[in-house]
């Protein structure tokens, strides 16, 4: 198998495209979109391939070359192909390939569209590498690789201020998570000798239970920074600035995931430490919670389904801190999020579209007439992510939910209330904007995307649909046992009883009815008021500062760094500056004072001598006579 | 002995307060060879006195470097007195001229 080539032809396209001049804008897009979409076709080729092998036998390593080798420490430049990577590698490519489609439509009257697709390029190839690699340093480099193309992308029109400060922001607040990663990958290197995935995760078991615990938080410190989750969740709103297909490719679908993905190929550091794995559920729930929260709050399309990024991804974290019990779930949800989570983005970019880049839900209302396709469309994915029975999203937050009541009642609750509060503001946003009478304004006149940009959403919405049945037989399960070990099952206990699966099912879907007829009732048949109204709870207003995260953040990290640093300025400019100048002052003032005595007179010199010679000839009587 | 020693103190003096409080340069000059012969006798009164020939030596060294100093010194002062009209030494206050 050779795997190399699926990062090859990403790769190749972004430097052909960043190199070549403008006479490839009129095909530079074609490019781009056929790389990543060779890229899928030869990640289905070895999907298909890797589903004709023994389960015991999927995993396949290829080594390019020796990356570093000096003394006992040795990396290869290794890739691995296994059912982990294989789904990831099938998700990124696919998703990807569509999203660089419509991006053909969206982009199309940007004049530098060509190096929008060098960078959609460069972040498909950057993420390939991080899921396939073999090492957590060649990991590592595609985490960066990851960092830049979505620093590039989010601040992908940089005329606009808050652009670039978000794409800052964005790229700062990674680097707080890498140094958690990299700091993890020096931890390895020192208790174990190599930083060789498979490697690590056999000497897991020599290793003492601190470091263990150390290596599971830092791990999650990186994976924090990445996905987005609490405390480094706040560039994630302020990401959604870039152009609607970034938003839909990498802060949906698939870069937030890397830190999932981290935390389940790390399994074995996971499954060694409790405390890192009740940190990553904590972690996950706060942010599971805090992000639906946000986005019930947000009047803004795209935030709102940030916000719900946030939270989904939260569940899957959680799923992943789980252990064994949801490992497998985790990378379910993150699959089917990944379809119906790009399909709502490109869904709002279509929107946005229609309504001359207005993203102010207030100024919607009625569009499903206006926009049949990205209606249906974006009601098949709200479906999938409120866990209609049937759909992707359902079966795929069911397992986690299941798999958290079978751990913690309360934790488990926490997710089914968070199920109903997801299906609250996901109504909310369906019925803003398809829903009730037009608030558009005057010269808003919506129409239909073009062609280029409605096949992938019905492609998408396609495949939120029938996600499903990736569940089907466990087979979910079974081909991630290679990778994450065998799932096991815990039951349900609830109120004294023991509840089935299907207990827990129509628990959870009473709940989602009931988020959605509060929304509808307030929002699909009330009255949107044109402004956001002042008079409202604390939560609200709250929830609209995106929980005062941005304020945390100044008062915790920002103003103690800037206070550190004027101290520091001012003991350089009073403290060493004053110093330094005290001694030349001291020298020239000395110097001009000692200039007067080379006055040129030949007697005073002569005095000076003898002067001189007396006090050399008494002193020496003086020693002698003692 | 001590005869001979208090003549050099004095002779050394007298040469001493020459070159501190005369201008023109050819007494400070001879005050300066006064001084050297001052030292001259001090060794030759304390090379008899110990009765070593070291002191002797001394002195004919002093009295051959004072004779070329006095070459040397004479003829600077001489190109002073052509280029300046003076021989006080405070006039040649600067190395320019």
């Amino acid at each position: 198998m050779i795997i190399w080539l699926l990062v090859a032809f990403p790769a190749l396209g972004a430097a052909l495209l960043l190199t070549w001049g403008k006479e490839s804008d009129r095909f530079g897009h074609l490019i781009a979109t056929a790389a990543s979409a060779l890229s899928f076709v030869w990640g289905l080729v070895l999907f298909v391939r890797l589903l004709g092998r023994d389960s015991d036998d999927r995993t396949v390593t290829e080594s390019l070359f020796t990356w570093i080798s000096t003394g006992s420490f040795h990396v290869e430049m290794s890739f691995v192909y296994d059912p982990l990577a294989a789904l990831f590698v099938l998700l990124i490519t696919g998703v990807g390939t569509l999203i660089h489609v419509y991006s053909i439509g969206y982009m199309a009257h940007d004049e530098r569209r060509r190096r929008f697709f060098a960078f959609l390029n460069l972040f498909v190839a950057a993420m390939l590498v991080l899921v396939l690699a073999g090492d957590y340093l060649v990991l590592f480099l595609g985490w960066e690789g990851v960092g830049l193309a979505s620093y590039l992308l989010i601040g992908f029109w940089q005329h606009k201020p808050t652009a670039a400060a978000a794409a800052k922001k964005a790229f700062v607040v990674n680097r707080v998570g890498d140094v958690g990663m990299a700091l993890a990958i020096m931890l390895m290197f020192k208790e174990f000798g190599t930083t060789e995935i498979a490697a690590v995760g056999d000497s897991v078991a020599g290793a003492t239970a601190n470091t263990i615990t150390a290596l599971g938080l830092l791990l999650l410190l990186g994976a924090c920074g990445k996905s987005a989750q609490v405390p480094l969740q706040s560039w994630l709103l302020d990401a959604m600035e870039g152009p609607t297909p970034v938003s839909a490719l990498i802060h949906a679908a698939t870069m937030v995931t890397a830190g999932v993905y981290l935390v389940v190929r790390s399994n074995a550091i996971f499954d060694a430490s409790e405390t890192a794995r009740n940190a990553v559920v904590i972690v996950g729930l706060v942010t599971l919670i805090a992000g639906a929260i946000i986005g019930c709050a947000k009047d803004d399309i795209k935030k709102a389904l940030a916000g719900s990024t946030m939270s989904q991804i939260g569940y899957m974290m959680l799923a992943a801190g789980l252990g064994p019990a949801g490992y497998a779930f985790a990378i379910f949800h993150l699959v089917t999020h990944g379809f119906f989570k790009a399909n709502m983005f490109l869904g709002a970019g279509s929107v946005m579209h229609a309504t001359n880049d207005d993203v102010d839900m207030r100024h919607y209302g009625a569009l499903r007439t206006a926009l049949p396709v990205t209606f249906a469309t974006f009601g098949l994915g709200y479906l999938a992510i409120i866990g209609f029975p049937g759909f992707s999203g359902f079966f795929s937050k069911d397992k986690i939910i299941e798999a958290a009541l079978g751990h913690n009642v309360w934790i488990g609750l926490a997710t089914v209330l968070a199920a109903g509060v997801t299906a609250f503001y996901m109504t909310r946003l369906m019925a803003m904007t398809f829903a009730g009478r037009k608030r558009w304004r005057e010269d808003v006149h919506p129409h239909e995307s073009p062609r280029v940009m409605t096949v992938p959403l019905v492609v998408l919405a396609a495949a939120s649909v029938l996600g499903g049945v990736m569940v089907l037989g466990d087979w979910i399960a079974g081909w991630l046992e290679p990778v994450v070990g065998q799932t096991e099952h815990h039951e349900v206990v609830l109120l004294g009883a023991e509840w089935p699966p299907i207990a827990v099912s129509a628990l959870v879907t009473v709940v989602v009815a009931i988020g959605v007829a509060v929304a509808w009732t307030t929002y699909g048949r009330g009255e949107v008021a044109d402004t956001a109204p002042e008079k409202v709870s604390f939560l609200t207003r709250a929830a609209r500062q995106d929980l005062y995260g941005d304020a945390i953040n100044e008062w915790v990290a920002v103003r103690p760094t800037v206070t550190l640093s004027r101290g520091i300025a001012w003991f350089d400019r009073f403290g060493l500056h004053r110093a330094i100048t005290g001694v030349v002052t001291l020298i020239g003032e000395g110097a001009t004072g000692m200039r007067a005595w080379q006055n040129g007179f030949v007697r005073s010199y002569a005095l000076g001598i003898f002067v001189g010679a007396l006090v050399v000839t008494l002193s020496l009587l003086v020693v002698v006579w003692r | 002995m001590s005869e001979l020693l208090g003549l050099s103190m004095i002779l050394f003096t007298i040469g001493a307060v020459g070159v501190l409080v005369r201008r023109n340069a050819l007494i400070v000059f001879m005050c300066v060879e006064l001084m050297l012969n001052a030292t001259n006798l001090a060794f030759v009164a304390f090379a008899r006195e110990h009765g070593t020939l070291d002191g002797q030596l001394a002195a004919f060294i002093v009295m051959v470097v004072a004779a070329a100093e006095v070459v040397v010194g004479l003829a600077i002062i001489i190109a002073i007195h052509r280029s300046r009209g003076s021989i006080s030494v405070d006039d040649v206050r600067q190395v320019r001229g």
